[in-house]
């Protein structure tokens, strides 16, 4: 089974801080890693060849050039391949153009199924597992907490709903995303990252993948972004100070009544 | 501090052990030292990630490479940082495996290495109530009947005693002969008469097994003796040799990882207004610290380097890289508890845990005084060869 898992390079910090001038995101001396959704991704397509006992897990990720170390990362964890769609072309890509770049790039691959993260931590939108699947008009399951089993042709999945869970028959290949409460992603182990200082990966340009210049990069994206705030603080409240709970009840009340909130 | 010139090879392996380090032992520490938890999870980790092979070559399913004892040593280090009872796990199989590379056959090598590499514990047992720094003075006997050895005795305070399918034991298979009459077996969890018996509540390395193990009428098979009869001593003290720095980085690990701590303490804390970090006295004591902790690396380096290179009897160095790491171990973790003040004294902080551990490097695989008397015993051949 050819299992691809398309991952993130994200900058690593949960608070991702915006620099008000400019409205954007401040980068420097912040450290790089891979989207912590995609490596649950990764943990489970390794899982996948493993209880299979064949296959192979290949990664792609669309990203500058820099990119290349969360595809090692991946490997150290027990990926097999990997694929770095990098180009001028791919820059200034909204979600729909990724998500078209990397269908392509599963075009080329014809995997049995992809794997991607639920979401990446930095832009949050949850689209481009999803879109993947459209643009190849594959089906999609997303939130998935379970694989129950998946061989050629199908897999049976749980997803994680407000609610409870759905469990699905997806016919393959089909796009899933998965959630934390699939796997514990594995420590990169001594021999995973040998393998990684060694592996040659494979890197991808518009033409490699047969990308209409104007459906991919800044060009081939739908959506803009108009401006990044942080919303201003709120300023800090009033404490209310009287000599028992009911004398401060009586002052809150006329507070109340004062600003006309009730 | 200093650049070892580590290989890129070494690099990757003391990061890996570093990653498990932060998020595998930390989190749990405080919690299997308080009930004695021996960490088979963590241990599986460490196997999961290779690091169980560091140390055996290549042919035997390790990745050791030219460096085997460096390895061990810079993994070990590493592990300890965050505590010296969980490395122990590790260390502690490096030990009872070190027979197996130093005296076994081809073919018992490739019977046993290969478990050991891929994450079966090991351990080493040859101290007997009777017999401590005194080895020779063993009890337990392999009695030679047809084409076995039969086990009788007791073996005390082994290191992963219970928890280990592999036990490398020494025997007398020939009173009469003392230290000669001596032979090392592996021995094999299950095996009939072989049992365990009172496992210790210890002041440190609590997350650690150390248990007795029992022999009655236990059949051992002579393809399992390593070397020849009468070879055991000779294998115990090879092994040591090669093991003591290791005990050394353990001690080295425990005491850079206390370093650590009391610097980022220091310079959170605040009294009189400040960091406790401006003042003068307390900035040599950590220097104090620094210096000893970066001698006993550099001397722990140079000797388990010595040994790779292919030593022919480095036990003055051995013995001198053990004793002084455990030394300083000793010192700078009571220094750092020093300048935690108060909540160091207390379980609240990870810092007491780092002296208690720090205490067991000073004895085992042969007491400091031990250590002295063997660095003293080496200048003196040496005087004696000009």
């Amino acid at each position: 089974m050819h299992i691809a898992v398309c991952i993130k390079q994200v900058p690593d910090t949960t608070e991702v801080r915006i620099n008000p001038e400019t409205n954007t995101l401040v980068r420097e001396g912040v450290k790089s890693i891979v989207n912590p959704f995609d490596a649950y991704a990764i943990e489970e397509g390794v899982r996948i060849r493993e209880r299979l006992g064949e296959g192979k897990v290949t990664v792609v990720t669309m990203g500058p050039p820099q990119a290349d170390s969360a595809l090692r990362e991946a490997i150290a964890v027990g990926a097999d391949e990997a694929v770095l769609l990098c180009g001028r072309a791919f820059a200034g890509a909204d979600t729909w153009a990724t998500s078209l770049t990397l269908a392509l790039a599963m075009r080329k691959l014809r995997p049995d199924v992809v794997l991607a993260g639920k979401q990446a931590i930095d832009g949050d939108t949850a689209q481009v597992g999803p879109g993947i699947s459209c643009h190849l008009d594959w089906p999609q399951a997303c939130y998935v907490s379970k694989i129950r089993d998946i061989r050629k042709g199908e897999a049976i999945v749980e997803c994680l709903m407000e609610t409870g869970k759905e469990v699905l028959a997806v016919e393959l290949p089909a796009v899933l995303t998965v959630v934390k409460e699939i796997n514990e992603p594995r420590l990169p182990s001594f021999k995973g990252k040998l393998r990684a200082r060694k592996a040659v990966i494979a890197v991808w340009d518009d033409q490699a993948i047969g990308a209409d210049p104007e459906k991919i990069g800044l060009k081939g994206s739908p959506t803009a972004v108009n401006r990044i705030f942080s919303p201003p603080r709120r300023g800090g409240g009033e404490m209310i100070a009287a000599a028992s709970a009911g004398d401060a009840a009586k002052l809150l009340v006329a507070k109340i009544k004062e600003l006309r909130i009730a | 501090m200093l650049d070892y010139f580590l290989t890129e090879e070494q690099r990757m392996m003391v990061e890996t052990a570093k990653e498990i380090a932060e998020k595998k032992i930390v989190p749990v520490r405080a919690e299997y030292d308080e009930n004695q938890t021996f960490p088979n999870d963590v241990f599986k980790v460490i196997a999961d990630a290779d690091l169980t092979g560091v140390y055996i070559p290549e042919e035997y399913g390790g990745c050791a490479g030219d460096t085997p004892i460096m390895n061990m040593c810079l993994v070990t280090e590493e592990l300890s940082k965050a505590c010296g009872g969980i490395s122990l796990a590790f260390a502690g199989s490096a030990l009872g495996a070190l027979p197996v590379i130093l005296s076994g056959s081809d073919e018992q090598k490739k019977r046993w290495l290969p478990r050991v590499a891929s994450g079966t514990l090991a351990a080493f047992g040859i101290t007997e109530s009777d017999a401590g720094s005194d080895a020779a003075s063993m009890r337990t006997t392999a009695v030679k009947d047809g084409g076995d050895y039969i086990v009788n005795g007791s073996k005390m305070f082994i290191t992963n005693g219970g928890e280990a399918e592999l036990y490398s034991i020494f025997a007398m298979t020939d009173k009469n002969k003392g230290a000669r009459g001596c032979s090392c077996f592996v021995l094999e969890k299950g095996m009939p008469g072989f049992e365990f018996g009172k496992k210790e509540d210890k002041m440190g390395i609590r997350a650690s097994a150390t248990r007795e193990l029992v022999f009655q009428d236990c059949r051992v098979p002579a393809g399992n003796m390593l070397g020849r009869e009468g070879s055991g001593f000779m294998t115990a003290m090879k092994t040591f040799d090669n093991s003591r720095p290791g005990v050394g980085s353990q001690a080295l690990g425990i005491a850079a990882g206390a370093l650590e701590l009391a610097v980022d303490y220091a310079r959170q804390r605040k009294q009189f207004g400040r960091p406790i970090i401006a003042n003068q006295g307390l900035q040599w004591m950590l220097a104090d610290m620094a210096m000893q902790v970066e001698a006993a690396r550099a001397l722990i380096y140079a000797t388990a380097r010595w040994i790779d290179s292919g030593a022919k009897r480095p036990t003055g160095p051995s013995a001198m890289a053990k004793c002084f790491a455990s030394d300083v171990a000793m010192k700078v973790a009571i220094d750092a508890i020093q300048i935690f003040g108060g909540v160091g004294f207390t379980k609240e902080y990870p810092i007491e845990k780092y002296a208690r551990d720090a205490k067991i490097t000073q004895i085992y695989e042969g007491t400091n005084q031990i250590q002295r008397d063997e660095i003293a015993l080496a200048l003196i051949k040496e005087a004696a060869r000009k």
